[in-house]
């Protein structure tokens, strides 16, 4: 704030807040035009923290792919091959089980989250509020700030004003592309990727670098918060997760109202005001263009901008910081202190999501590390039933997709239990290549007679040889009355 | 269908649907240029159950070019695609011409997988080990169904992995087989041979061909009756593979083994086909699998 605090502060005109309802008897379209949030840059403990997500989150996503393991890329999801490397591990589209897990650890961690600090993901983590920042970022640093963009967008279109404009989608075009480029970079090999693009080769490649490239700059560079108002469920199912010990950007009513300028020598008390000097600073900065002093909104993506605008202003009027805070409902309403607010986080709706969340994660990651790199499907031959062949033996077929989710060619064992003097009689041993899979057909006999009429219970072994490491599959064996 | 006598339910469909989208469009137009009048609550007036109201929150303006965006692609949908009633849509799009698109440009692509074996030699063929991965492949999902798996085929579908051939054992007369087809067609017999005791009798004589169980004093009997079946199956009785008559000396019964499974067979003879594979699989795919087939019952050294 450059305002003097000697002579009544200047008011910033704010361009966009949240919609103001229309007053009673006035005409309204039943469609509301955009607004363009202008948001003002401000730095704090909560600016900063989003930027240190940025940073981790985007190092991750764009690096990721580049990572080698082995003779491969570290994490691919070849939907070609059908085949989903993930550091150490081959997984098969059979695996997807693991996917539903992951899914479900997200989704309660998003609700773990969500009732201990409310929107944390929204505000920090989600691609699109981080690609929103990045894209204002770039935006502040070639268009100026809040006021210099709306000087910008209001003059003519001078030189200058082409120039800023151009330089700005020039740079947030490169960043789409890239972005587009890396995500499809998950699923065909990086490396591999750029070549096969300058050289025009490989069609949906390039339908895909371009649909994520244009999504990014579409979502980050114009839909920005019409996404979370309007798109996103998250908002709108977010109450069934929120309670009155959430924490949440609240801004203290009893404290602040009622709001209204001031001069800093007189005493505002004396003038009937509260603390808020009513600056306006909280709503200039913030990214979905809400007036936190109104409560809790289902806009707000929690990221504590304000809270930051607020405490630089409450510092330089030598006010007790906080006046917009991260607090809970409860918190502010019983004046509660910080650890009166820290002890209301355990209650049993967040020790039973932290429950089930650690349960599921010490289970998924207890069966991906004693899980068996060896799958097998068994398909018994549907057309012949069974068959008496040479040396008065019964004989069953069957076939047998054995899936090798190793790196390496392995020898596997086949063996069947479950009759007396049941034999494999095609070949027991079967060589399968890298991270390949392969249908076998397999032949059990068993001496004619040996077995009563009818359909019996029987199993496979196989077992790899190197590797080690053992799968049993059911079966059934017939023999004809 | 209907359409062959009238085209009333084609008409229905293409009105019912244009009069649809058209009454979107209006509908859409109308609300844009609707005025509320706005109330200090924000409310729409409605309450339900004592204290529900309906709030009322507009929606975004850009939200509104994507019901049009969804009327403009109808309408083009429409236009370029089969939707309207008998209308087949400008781009005369089908099920089956997509079918047959994807077929042709799979043929293509697959094409310069074969270009290697097209020039070897079918015994050589066999045991390349990726003509034989081919070969199995594309034997588990033309041929097990009734071969089985293991190729070893069961009552009517004969054993390919044995030396014992209908119609010729070479990779030329399997190829052969595989392209045109074949049909085994076994006379009903019972006329030439003579009475229900003669057709005994005969059987008991093909039974000891292989040197299987008989009775010998029938078999003795029967042996007369065997220049009915001589014809085909050749006076030793050791078939012709040129006519597709089986071998009846190797103790391999393709359709059943003992007395009444043969006399079965002279009373009614039987029809078997193998059908003809040119139009499911390419020339190129049809030669590895000839040569992983004969690769099935002649496996030399190394491809063990």
């Amino acid at each position: 704030m450059k305002s003097s605090d000697k002579t009544p502060r200047k008011v910033i005109p704010i361009a966009a807040a949240a919609p103001e309802p229309s007053a009673e008897g006035e005409l309204v379209s039943l469609y509301e035009a955009q607004k363009k949030i202008y948001p003002r840059s401000i730095s704090g403990f909560f600016a900063r923290w989003r930027w240190v997500m940025v940073f981790l989150t985007q190092f991750v996503f764009y690096g990721l792919p580049w990572l080698e393991w082995g003779q491969r890329q570290m994490v691919l999801f070849d939907l070609g091959a059908r085949r989903f490397y993930i550091f150490g591990l081959v997984l098969y589209p059979q695996d997807f089980i693991y996917l539903t897990g992951l899914l479900i650890i997200s989704a309660l961690s998003l609700f773990l989250f969500t009732a201990v600090a409310g929107r944390l993901w929204c505000g920090f983590a989600c691609p699109q509020t981080v690609y929103t920042e990045i894209f204002m970022w770039i935006e502040h640093k070639i268009e100026g700030d809040r006021s210099a963009r709306l000087r910008l967008d209001a003059g003519p279109w001078t030189f200058e004003k082409i120039r800023k404009k151009f330089l700005k989608q020039t740079v947030w075009v490169a960043v789409s592309l890239w972005t587009g480029f890396t995500f499809v970079g998950y699923f065909v090999p990086i490396r591999e990727l750029g070549p096969e693009l300058l050289a025009f080769a490989g069609t949906w490649q390039i339908f895909w670098v371009f649909f994520y490239s244009l999504a990014t700059y579409g979502n980050a560079g114009f839909l920005r918060e019409q996404v979370c108002k309007y798109m996103c469920p998250y908002a709108r199912f977010q109450s069934a997760m929120f309670d009155r010990d959430t924490l949440i950007v609240t801004y203290d009513e009893t404290r602040g109202e009622p709001r209204g300028p001031r001069v800093k020598t007189v005493d505002y008390k004396a003038k009937g005001l509260g603390e808020c000097i009513d600056c306006t600073l909280c709503v200039q900065v913030c990214p979905v263009g809400i007036d936190i002093r109104k409560g809790l909104q289902y806009e707000c993506i929690g990221c504590g901008l304000c809270v930051d605008a607020c405490n630089t202003v409450m510092d330089k009027m030598h006010y007790p910081r906080g006046l917009i805070r991260y607090s809970t409902q409860n918190g502010v309403l019983h004046r509660w202190s910080q650890s009166q607010i820290l002890r209301h986080v355990l209650r049993p709706r967040v020790l039973i999501y932290t429950a089930v969340l650690v349960a599921l994660c010490v289970g998924m990651l207890a069966s991906l590390t004693t899980r068996t790199p060896l799958k097998v499907d068994i398909v018994r031959d549907r057309a012949a039933l069974s068959r008496i062949v040479a040396g008065g033996k019964l004989e069953n077929v069957y076939r047998l997709q054995i899936m090798n989710a190793t790196e390496a060619a392995q020898r596997y064992r086949i063996t069947a239990s479950g009759l007396d003097g049941m034999e494999v009689a095609s070949e027991q041993e079967v060589d399968i290549g890298a991270a390949e899979s392969r249908w076998v057909a397999v032949r059990l006999q068993i001496p004619y007679g040996s077995a009563a009429p009818g359909s019996h219970a029987i199993h496979f072994d196989i077992s790899a040889l190197e590797s080690g490491g053992k799968v049993t599959e059911k079966s059934i064996f017939l023999v004809p009355r | 269908m209907s359409d062959f006598t009238s085209n009333f339910w084609s008409v229905f469909v293409t009105t019912l649907t244009l009069v649809g989208i058209i009454a979107c469009g209006i509908l859409l137009w109308m609300a844009g240029r609707k005025k509320v009048m706005a109330t200090a609550e924000n409310t729409t007036g409605h309450v339900w159950d004592e204290d529900l109201v309906e709030m009322n929150n507009p929606l975004p303006r850009w939200w509104v070019w994507l019901f049009v965006i969804t009327i403009i692609f109808g309408l083009g949908y429409l236009a370029a695609y089969p939707g309207l009633g008998t209308f087949t849509g400008k781009l005369n799009w089908t099920q089956k011409g997509e079918y047959e698109a994807e077929m042709a440009k799979a043929k293509t692509e697959i094409e310069p997988l074969y270009a290697r074996f097209a020039s070897m030699k079918p015994e050589d063929v066999a045991v390349d080990p990726q003509a034989h991965a081919i070969g199995e492949r594309l034997f588990m999902n033309n041929c097990a169904q009734c071969h089985g798996s293991d190729a070893r085929g069961s009552k009517g579908f004969p054993n390919l992995a044995d030396a014992d051939w209908l119609h010729g054992g070479t990779p030329e007369k399997i190829r052969e087989t595989l392209e045109k087809g074949r049909i085994g067609n076994m006379p009903p017999m019972a006329a030439a041979v003579g009475s229900p005791e003669d057709v005994r009798n005969l059987s008991h004589y093909v039974l000891s061909l292989s040197g299987s169980p008989h009775d010998s004093l029938r078999a003795s009997l029967g042996k007369t009756k065997f220049v009915a079946c001589a014809a085909c199956h050749g006076n030793d009785g050791k078939g012709n593979q040129a006519l597709g008559a089986p071998n009846l000396t190797d103790d391999i019964w393709l359709h059943g083994w003992g007395e009444a499974a043969i006399t079965a067979m002279i009373n009614n003879g039987k029809v078997n086909q193998m059908p003809a594979q040119a139009d499911k699989l390419t020339e190129a795919q049809i030669g590895v699998l000839a040569s992983y087939v004969w690769g099935l019952s002649n496996k030399p050294a190394a491809a063990r």
